[in-house]
């Protein structure tokens, strides 16, 4: 299984951003219909006039107002190893990107992140924490 | 027995899974089938197909008396006299969704008390949950012992005078604990008569031999694709008085006797409860499986999964940082071994296994309240069956070796086995 490289099984061992952030601002929780697993995203958001390299329209229009960004973050939940790897890994990629940003992303992104492949069968434990991060919304 | 023999008969076993011979130990969740069961399919669909029952024509009687003979064959099977007692269903789901709809609405009112046990299947378990909050009726869950066991003083205290309904499986499709299941129905019927019984038996059906019966209750159900039988296919036994009292649980053709403008009666057991064009192939299948696992003789089959489990439970047993889930005396328990490696994943276990050929299940097994009664959320199972053989277990065993070789799990003190 070329999935369970040295990265994927550091991550399963030592996930970065494990825990929880007790003022979140907040807080989303996904489970796996496969297994039941769960995973639970918190997040603290900041607004700032000029998110670093994202426009916050798409088509270039320049944002009014200020944009949410995802100042911190970390997550909890038991997963297998793939489902944990991948939250670990996506929690570094988002922090400090803007949430319309976070918002884009796509399954194809998080298996070039994890570095696939993935079998068929494990891609909802893959994009468990993607599924989570999708339901973050953030109010203007 | 000789299985070499028996595994020539299944064409999948000879299958390369990932470049390796596959190991096919995921019989709880479906068997495979032999060719005498996919044959009679094929011929059934090439010499006899017709709809059934209400045909004149010569295609039509045949396929009737093909799907009669079934029925005969089921309810020899399971030591049933009467075959009207045979509903041909989907599935056990839905034999249970049945009983639930059919007998349960009636029966179960507000107050009254549904007894069952945490080691519940889903199918089993959230039908009746269901029913409790549609109409107000109690949900009692009877805990498990230390080896999977029914706790046999709570079942005993958790029946009342409200108690309608008490259901529990004959054998467990986590812990492989077979169930005592006449001793059961005797501590509830000796003392509360009127309390009907219905025993999932999914997972007992196919694997020991059973005389429903003999065990005394009420309700019995079976699928037929964990048996050797196609998908789509189960069987619901009820007794005859209990069965005729039902009103029936779907409408259409089929189901009934007479249909006027402004009403119309019910057919007759067992097809008042099988509306529409039934799965007459299915079936037949079932029929084909049944005789296939008769030549071979159930107490054949049981003797081969005791030795085959107390093989594979000894030998897993050897493997440090393993944790099989509950009996270990494979006298008691079924072919279903479910087990924990370290802090692993048991999707991690079953991806690496399957790089490797072998197929088990992981994850919650449709058994979620036993599994939070357990404190874990996962478990890997590998389940066996007639066709499996010690060479498969050995490959289980080096597959583990493998996954914790993968996850770096040290084993210093591994006791060679």
């Amino acid at each position: 299984m070329d999935i369970y490289r040295e990265e994927i099984l550091e991550h399963w061992q030592n996930p970065q951003n494990y825990g929880v952030i007790s003022h979140a601002d907040l807080v989303v929780n996904q489970i796996n219909p496969l297994c039941g697993d769960e995973v639970t995203f918190y997040f603290k958001i900041s607004r700032v006039s000029h998110p670093r390299g994202v426009k916050a329209h798409p088509g270039g229009v320049p944002a009014k107002g200020k944009s949410a960004m995802i100042r911190d973050v970390s997550f909890t939940g038991s997963g297998c190893a793939i489902s944990t790897a991948s939250a670990s890994i996506l929690s570094e990629e988002i922090r400090g990107k803007s949430v319309e940003s976070v918002g884009k992303l796509t399954g194809q992104d998080v298996l070039s992140l994890i570095g696939g492949p993935v079998a068929p069968a494990r891609l909802k434990c893959a994009f468990l924490a993607l599924e989570a991060i999708r339901k973050l919304k953030v109010e203007n | 027995m000789n299985i070499q023999k028996i595994r020539n008969d299944f064409p999948i076993l000879k299958r390369k899974i990932n470049g390796k011979l596959l190991a096919y130990l995921d019989n709880a969740a479906t068997s495979q089938k032999p060719k005498q069961v996919i044959d009679m399919l094929s011929h059934y669909y090439s010499k006899h197909n017709a709809n059934v029952h209400r045909g004149i024509h010569t295609l039509s009687v045949e396929a009737t008396e093909e799907l009669e003979l079934a029925r005969k064959k089921v309810a020899d099977f399971v030591g049933v006299s009467d075959p009207s007692e045979i509903v041909f269903v989907r599935n056990a789901t839905e034999a249970i969704n049945l009983v639930a709809y059919a007998w349960g609405r009636l029966n179960i009112e507000k107050g009254d008390e549904i007894v069952l046990t945490v080691a519940e299947h889903h199918s089993n378990f959230v039908v009746w949950q269901q029913l409790a909050m549609e109409n107000g009726a109690v949900l009692k869950i009877v805990p498990i012992d230390e080896n999977g066991e029914v706790d046999q003083e709570a079942f005993k205290e958790a029946l009342t005078k409200k108690t309608k309904l008490v259901t529990f499986c004959h054998v467990s499709n986590v812990l492989g604990t077979i169930n005592p299941v006449e001793k059961l129905v005797s501590i509830v019927k000796g003392q509360w008569s009127n309390v009907i019984i219905l025993i999932d038996g999914a997972q007992a059906v196919p694997h020991v031999p059973v005389d429903i019966p003999r065990i005394g209750c009420d309700f019995y159900v079976f699928t037929g694709h964990k048996m050797l039988g196609p998908t789509g296919i189960g069987v619901l036994w009820g007794k005859r008085e209990i069965l005729e009292e039902m009103p029936p649980f779907l409408f259409g053709g089929e189901m009934i006797s007479k249909v006027r403008l402004d009403n119309s009666t019910w057919n007759e057991l067992p097809w008042k409860f099988e509306a529409g064009t039934p799965n007459i192939a299915g079936a037949i299948g079932l029929g084909a499986a049944v005789d296939y696992l008769s030549k071979i003789g159930m107490e054949n089959v049981r003797a081969h999964e005791i030795e085959l489990t107390e093989y594979a439970i000894s030998r897993l047993s050897g493997i440090q940082d393993i944790r099989i889930l509950g009996q270990k005396d494979s006298k008691k328990r079924g072919g279903v071994i479910s087990f924990n490696v370290g802090n692993i994943h048991a999707h991690d276990v079953a991806s690496i296994l399957d790089s490797e050929g072998i197929a088990i299940r992981s994850g919650h097994h449709c058994a979620q309240p036993l599994m939070e009664f357990l404190g874990i959320s996962s478990a890997a199972r590998a389940s066996s069956y007639v066709y499996n053989n010690f060479e498969e277990i050995d490959r289980l065993v080096e597959g583990v070796m493998k996954v914790k070789k993968t996850f770096k799990i040290n084993s210093k003190h591994e006791i060679h086995v």
